[in-house]
């Protein structure tokens, strides 16, 4: 096992520098010269070769490239443009508000798509099977920002149950501990005896989540469906039928296991998705994350902040992956024996 | 056991294991309704093995999923008959009841040990499983019984092969692996064992065979074989029911059958073999002409008329009534074989 794993993160090096690589040429070689966009039309010609050779634009490719490559290996993504800030530092604070959100959407998308998918298998060509598969076409088809208007339409606008945006009520006055608002909202709990943190935080997370989880819980409803129906009909079930095991053991230890394989892929790759697709929701619900850090880079035309910020949603991306491979190898041994 | 479920019959006083009255099973596809099985009467005794033999598509299989009730339903519904297992019909238990039955009296073996266990679990926790399903044991206790039983079965080094993973073991090991989940009853009464040597080596297959032989006479249990090779009968079974289309055909004990066959089918099937004496020296085999009807579109007759040599008129208007030719050895055939081996 610790072979595996240790061949798996041998093989990230040259995933990573594949993805830097990428990242630096993509942003480099974009239409357009970073240095004049940031000044502006009325810049000089003084101003431009100033700022380019701040920028090291003035020097070839390939030495960008290097220099680019030798920053980033020693962890230094540059400054902001706007903010004039690190961007690790920027990137860090914004990070766990989007990890927080990925989280909670993937656990419900995956508890709900998975109790989903089972039972429409289960109850094959029934209105349980049916009314499932048509609301995960539904979800899937439906566009992120027009849900996500359409919650605050329903539940803070028209019924005032939940709030527009942000991840927790201002009036609170709150410092983050772990910037893990749930984990503080609990840790406040204990130290001062309320729950009013843990609650707001709660409430803030409830319309993004269902959001930003709705298609990976379509996805992830469709793929076990079809997987359990595959299982469903393998002769180790009829062998563990014909042992006597009870239906449901039969279906959530036998096949469920075997079923889950092929869900446990889609689960991480829409968790990555994720972390690096909740732009506009994260804009729409004004959650302080890497998302809505990028779209107002891009807006701001703040280039190094947006090749960096993609670099690191590539890094989770990638790790994540990595994660999923490795429990893929617990949950099925013909794979970890290999 | 509900009341309603026991029989009385005469039947059980004569060391009856099972008893099968009259049972048709149908499957309701697209095309049609298929027959999978239609009348059969079968009975097996107290450690008896009894041979199901036929053709693919004949209705053994669908015969043995209906004993355990793991016929898929919908498509397929039993239309009518009796299964009675000491005396209870199976057919109108509880599905609970019946459960508990599956895997403790009722055990089954299938065809292709490379997929008939669970690839992501251990072997040792799978034939575990049955022990914590019917005797209520910890997982601990179970896995050692199920070390025990892996002894038993012959698989060397049980405590080791316990925590393989069935993709680690060979076919003919994984049938031993069945087989062992199969002994894991507390109460051996009827083992149903499909093709259980079709998948494998023929070194393999004997020792498979000579397995189940060994382990029928040690546990006492009886054994429903089914097969469609007449070498595996002649070295296993006691009694011989041959099958086509959905029909039972002949049914005698296995001696008799081989010596003096009545049904034109079951001449055929015996004349497949390379061992028999139409092939001494043959440079082709032996084979029926003709294929299996389609059970879709199958009439009143017998369904075998259209293969047969012996083909009367009366065949293709009805199927026949049971005859008898000495004791325990029935046939359905207008027109069979006699004793000599010329038709009459």
């Amino acid at each position: 096992m610790l072979k595996f794993i240790l061949k798996r993160l041998g093989l990230l090096i040259p995933t990573l520098l594949g993805v830097v690589t990428l990242v630096f040429f993509m942003i480099a070689l974009a239409p357009g010269d970073p240095a004049r966009i940031m000044l502006g039309e009325r810049a000089n010609a003084e101003q431009l070769a100033q700022l380019r050779s701040e920028l090291g634009l003035d020097q070839p490719l390939s030495k960008q490239y290097l220099l680019y490559l030798g920053r980033v290996i020693r962890g230094d993504l540059g400054k902001s443009i706007v903010t004039q800030q690190k961007i690790t530092d920027e990137l860090t604070d914004r990070l766990l508000a989007t990890i927080e959100l990925a989280i909670t959407s993937t656990i419900f998308a995956s508890i709900l798509g998975i109790v989903l998918g089972v039972a429409a298998a289960r109850k094959r060509n029934s209105w349980v099977d049916y009314s499932t598969m048509t609301g995960a076409l539904v979800g899937v088809s439906m566009p992120v920002f027009w849900l996500a208007l359409v919650l605050i339409m329903i539940f803070s606008v028209g019924l005032d149950l939940l709030p527009t945006g942000g991840r927790m009520n201002v009036r609170l006055y709150f410092i983050p501990i772990t910037n893990f608002y749930l984990i503080d909202g609990i840790i406040m709990w204990f130290r001062e005896g309320k729950a009013d943190y843990f609650v707001s935080a709660l409430k803030h997370l409830i319309l993004p989540t269902i959001a930003l989880g709705t298609i990976p819980l379509a996805i992830i409803a469709r793929t076990t469906r079809s997987s359990m129906l595959e299982v469903l009909k393998q002769d180790y079930v009829k062998t563990a039928r014909a042992a006597g095991v009870p239906e449901r053991k039969v279906v959530f230890r036998y096949a469920l296991r075997n079923a889950l394989l092929p869900v446990i892929t889609v689960i991480g790759i829409q968790f990555g998705l994720l972390l690096s697709g909740a732009i506009l929701t994260e804009t729409i619900f004004a959650w302080p994350g890497i998302g809505k850090w990028i779209y107002h880079s891009i807006s701001a035309r703040d280039f190094p902040a947006v090749q960096g910020g993609i670099l690191f949603i590539s890094f989770f991306f990638v790790m994540i992956n990595l994660i999923v491979d490795l429990l893929y190898s617990v949950i099925n041994p013909r794979i970890r024996l290999k | 056991m509900t009341d309603t479920a026991t029989i009385e019959t005469s039947a059980t006083g004569t060391g009856e294991l099972l008893g099968i009255d009259n049972l048709s099973v149908s499957f309701h596809t697209r095309r049609g309704v298929v027959k999978a099985v239609r009348n059969l009467n079968l009975k097996i005794r107290e450690g008896e093995t009894l041979a199901l033999v036929g053709e693919s598509g004949c209705g053994k299989s669908v015969t043995a999923h209906a004993i355990t009730r793991l016929v898929p339903m919908p498509p397929g519904v039993i239309e009518s008959g009796i299964i009675r297992f000491r005396g209870t019909n199976l057919l109108s238990l509880p599905e609970k009841e019946m459960r508990s039955l599956r895997g403790s009296k009722i055990s089954m073996i299938f065809q292709e040990p490379m997929t008939s266990l669970n690839p992501v679990f251990t072997v040792g926790t799978q034939i575990a499983e049955v022990f914590v399903t019917h005797e209520k044991l910890g997982r601990k206790e179970a896995f050692a019984r199920a070390v025990e039983l892996l002894d038993l079965v012959k698989i060397p080094d049980p405590a080791k092969r316990a925590k393989s993973y069935p993709h680690q073991l060979s076919g003919g090991m994984r049938q031993r692996v069945m087989i062992a989940m199969a002994l894991a009853s507390p109460e051996p009464g009827l083992m149903i064992a499909d093709e259980p040597t079709t998948a494998l080596d023929v070194t393999i297959q004997a020792q498979i065979l000579q397995l189940l032989n060994e382990l029928k006479k040690g546990v006492g249990m009886a054994l429903l074989l089914i097969t469609h090779d007449m070498g595996v009968v002649a070295e296993t079974a006691d009694r011989v029911a041959v099958m086509y289309a959905g029909r039972k055909v002949e049914d005698a004990p296995v001696e008799e059958l081989f010596a003096n066959p009545r049904h034109p089918y079951t001449v055929g099937l015996l004349g497949c073999q390379c061992s028999a004496p139409s092939n001494r020296n043959a440079v082709r085999l032996t084979s029926i002409s003709g294929s299996v009807p389609d059970l879709l579109t199958l009439g009143d007759g017998c369904p075998f008329a259209n293969r047969c040599g012996n083909v009367k008129n009366e065949c293709m208007e009805s199927f026949p009534d049971v005859s008898t030719a000495g004791e325990d050895h029935e046939f359905r055939c207008h027109n069979p074989i006699t004793e000599s081996g010329a038709s009459s």
